[in-house]
């Protein structure tokens, strides 16, 4: 086979990447596989519930036409349809891969995989591993991977992370420019193709349920250098999750199908411990204002009133937090229903939710947008792909819960032979092919040199604070278009204050500041692609909800929002989206999760909160 | 906002002492933090309110501390050090929960390569030499995987959250240099061992752990199964493994 030095670079070792991975080794081919922390560690690890895939083992009339369906229908129809359907078709197969490599997965009595309920479907249609699902997954791909780096396919890149691209003359990606995060140095690395993988950019709102290294940066430094950013504004935020100094744990929204109630107290900034508030003085706003609906209201509603209610000060302490309260269901029925959860909650906030009220808030989640890709994950730029989180195709303007697995898993296998074939086809670098390296290393070579130099009175870390707060205040759940333009203004000032940064440590030997500084960089022009394409969708759909307007608007803004950089800020255009499978209809929010802010008769889904 | 009368007062500040080294090549020492008390600070949050503004406690300027970390919900593994003498990891160690001054430390039984950072890369070489895989044909469709009865899934699935996290081996008598492969890597031996594809190359996984720093190295001491912060039966898997390789060994003798 034609394997004659075709070199694969893949950037980021979760899900997406490994699934590349192993797919472009199984070729034959090589790959260079660059990833901030060992690739075992990546953020796909957090995942929980599952992963989807319509195998209709329980006899429900489940089919992979069907998930397609609820996955376009949740998505609010913003997805291209045929890559949707093509990766719900793929979704069982890709399911037992797993089983094959070994994937602990939960069996029924006969010995078979079991399958559970989720979000946005009627269907048993998600594979899970305990509640560890995402870790099990990505353990079986890097150990497929670490196969193929024993027998010399893949070379690792750990503890690098990718700066910039190299393009040549007529914009064609050639490779990368890669740090050492020991030692600062710099490297070019010539690749047929570049394949992203990085995730999500949750840490552009300061604190996400997103680990540490989902900047983002990556993403916006190809963002940078002429790939289009498509739906940036589509930002999925959870509405429970446990606020922490550090970061957002995710609070399972079975808490509330067990019987959970949100409260606050009634009187603003009441110190009283919780279980010293009487219930008259407690403030049941879900209950009170979705009679019908109570504490189970769709995600999308409990999310924005618990925003709402910590914006206007009125949150516990006048903290950004609602009470999430269990404590009135009997200890042992909680254990039995939810012990897990409780465990999780118990080990990082230290207090026992049987006994006091959980502490909880709606946190930034999820990015449904990400680089433009065609239906093979290539982005505009020639040479380069992307896949996972980091690219927008799948979920539209609102992701189905474990779907973000298979999507990750999908995306991975359809990059990874799209890959090859682009690679078996281009032209090699000529001999004078080395210039454009050392250009590209030259300027990157340039940029930290220059962030080092530096001896401004401005902390990048401050910065990075007040980034993150804007962000979390005004371009998340409730946007207005003023407070988008003042976010886009404050972004302005934090880029113009950003230069004036120290990086505040004299050992550059593994140091955390140059990193860091990078990240913040290209997570602030990463925040101008989301708030201004906010700002100019004025419509509400899906996540992305504005009061102004209140409605979804077909005519206008059932199109891909196109975000390209230029030294003016990002300029914006917009895609004819294809709907030619599924026609666009409103969704039915008396029967899915996501509903309208109507309150009219309907049935929250057959809980009770009694 | 007033102040509590009471004589439990909460701590007004949070005392943190950590050993620090600039490179490799230069010696430890350890320096101290003072930092504000919030309610729920984890030693993570310390951490990074000390790298904003890196001034010790008796004022004088330094540089940041520098560690590791990642996902911050103990699934990753990353951000693993010794907190007050035992090996954990920082992210869900809790201010409220530690006795103070808090002694941060690197863990001890890997290379220090800065402050709290580690060089554990010596736990993945031992996967990759314990072939902790499957042996697939290919990732192609060839159906289902082979069928399981839940409880063996159970046991699989305890083995298979290994973080890599590295605390077995720190807590270990005999894990030291190249003497002992460690529980770690004998525990993934049992992962693969025991599934019904994996078991096809179960002699190449019991031949790695029977070298001079292999599975009879282990001291019997169970410091392991202590220190595993997801409670993985890593003793179970060193008994069941040294049945296997006890066994193997003496057939492989009798074949000679």
């Amino acid at each position: 086979m034609a394997s004659n030095g075709t070199k694969i670079a893949i950037v980021g070792g979760g899900l997406a990447g490994l699934a590349a991975a192993m797919k472009i080794a199984e070729g034959g081919h090589a790959v260079d596989l660059f990833s901030v922390v060992p690739v075992k560690r990546s953020h796909s690890v957090c995942a929980q519930g599952g992963i989807n895939g319509a195998v209709n083992t329980k006899g429900e009339g489940d089919s992979t036409w069907e998930h397609f369906d609820d996955t376009v229908y949740g998505g609010d129809f913003l997805a291209n349809q045929p890559p949707v359907k093509t990766m719900c078709e793929m979704a069982p197969s890709i399911i037992y891969l797993f089983d094959r490599m070994g994937v602990p997965f939960s069996r029924t009595k006969e010995g078979l995989l079991d399958f559970r309920r989720f979000g946005g479907t009627k269907h048993h249609r998600t594979a899970f591993a305990g509640a560890s699902t995402g870790q099990q997954l990505l353990y079986a791909l890097d150990e497929q991977v670490r196969r193929y780096e024993v027998s010399g396919k893949v070379r690792k890149f750990e503890h690098w992370e990718m700066l910039s691209l190299v393009l040549d003359d007529h914009q064609v990606c050639r490779g990368l420019i890669a740090m050492n995060l020991q030692t600062l140095e710099l490297k070019a690395f010539p690749a047929d193709a570049v394949i992203i993988a990085t995730g999500g950019p949750g840490l552009i709102y300061g604190k996400s349920t997103n680990s540490m290294v989902c900047t983002g940066s990556a993403v916006s430094a190809c963002y940078q250098q002429g790939a289009k950013y498509a739906n940036g504004e589509f930002i999925q935020v959870h509405p429970t999750s446990i606020p922490g100094e550090d970061k957002l744990r995710l609070m399972s929204e079975s808490a509330r199908g067990e019987g959970g109630r949100i409260w606050v107290p009634r009187k603003e900034r009441d110190m009283r411990p919780p279980t010293q508030i009487p219930e008259n003085e407690r403030w049941y706003f879900l209950e009170e204002k979705y009679p019908a609906y109570g504490n189970l209201v769709p995600r999308d509603i409990a999310t924005r009133e618990i925003f709402q209610v910590c914006l206007e000060g009125k949150g516990v302490g006048g903290e950004n937090q609602v009470y999430l309260d269990l404590t009135h269901i009997p200890a042992e029925e909680l254990d039995r229903k939810l012990g897990a959860i409780l465990e999780i909650y118990e080990m990082f906030v230290g207090d026992d939710p049987r006994h006091v009220p959980m502490r909880i808030f709606p946190g930034v989640h999820y990015s449904m947008g990400g680089l433009w890709v065609d239906y093979d994950q290539r982005t505009n730029i020639p040479g380069l792909l992307a896949a996972g989180e980091c690219d927008y195709s799948i979920h539209g303007a609102n992701r189905l819960g474990a779907n973000s697995l298979v999507s990750c898993v999908f995306g991975g296998f359809v990059a990874a032979p799209a890959a090859i074939e682009y690679a078996k086809n281009i032209e090699r670098n000529g001999v004078d092919g080395s210039r454009i390296y050392d250009q590209e290393l030259k300027n990157q070579q340039e940029i930290n040199d220059r962030i080092i130099k530096q001896s401004g009175t401005e902390n990048q870390y401050v910065l990075h604070q007040e980034m993150g707060k804007w962000m979390t205040d005004n371009v998340t759940v409730v946007r207005y278009n003023d407070r988008l333009k003042a976010t886009d203004d404050k972004l302005l000032e934090l880029m113009d204050r950003y230069k004036h940064i120290s990086i505040n440590d004299s050992n550059l030997w593994a140091t955390m500041a140059l990193p860091h500084a990078r990240h913040l960089d290209n997570m602030l022009e990463l925040a101008r692609v989301i708030t201004l394409g906010a700002l100019n969708r004025n419509e509400s759909r899906g996540a992305h909800y504005k009061p102004e307007f209140p409605e979804r608007d077909d005519e206008n803004f059932l199109k891909t929002t196109i975000a390209e950089f230029s030294g003016e800020g990002p300029v914006f255009s917009y895609e004819t989206v294809d709907i030619g499978l599924i026609k666009p209809r409103k969704r039915d929010y008396s029967k899915g999760k996501k509903s309208a802010a109507s309150t009219s008769a309907g049935d929250a889904g057959g809980k009770s909160t009694s | 906002m007033s102040k509590s009368m009471s004589t439990t007062a909460p701590q007004k500040s949070v005392e943190i002492h950590i050993r620090r080294r600039a490179n490799p090549d230069s010696p430890a020492y350890w320096e101290q933090f003072e930092i504000p008390y919030r309610p729920n600070l984890n030693v993570i949050s310390c951490l990074m309110e000390i790298q904003k503004n890196p001034v010790t406690k008796s004022g004088e300027r330094t540089t940041p501390p520098v560690w590791q970390m990642n996902c911050l919900e103990q699934v990753c593994g990353i951000c693993t050090m010794v907190i007050n003498g035992r090996v954990r990891q920082s992210c869900s160690a809790l201010i409220d929960n530690l006795e103070q001054p808090i002694k941060l430390e690197p863990m001890s039984k890997f290379p220090n390569v800065r402050d709290l950072v580690v060089d554990r890369s010596q736990m993945f070489d031992h996967l990759r030499r314990v072939h902790a895989w499957v042996e697939l044909d290919g990732t192609y469709d060839l159906g289902a995987g082979p069928r399981m009865d839940q409880d063996q899934v159970a046991e699989r699935y305890a083995y298979s959250r290994c973080m890599t996290c590295g605390c077995c081996l720190e807590a270990c008598p005999q894990y030291e240099g190249d003497q002992y492969i460690g529980p770690q890597a004998i525990a993934q031996v049992r992962l693969f061992n025991m599934h019904p594809s994996g078991k096809a190359t179960r002699d190449e996984r019991l031949e790695a752990i029977m070298g001079d720093d292999g599975i009879t190295n282990c001291g019997n001491a169970q410091n392991c199964v202590k220190a595993c912060p997801m409670s993985i039966p890593l003793t179970k898997a060193i008994y069941e493994e040294n049945r296997e390789t006890v066994l193997y060994g003496l057939l492989g003798w009798l074949r000679k």
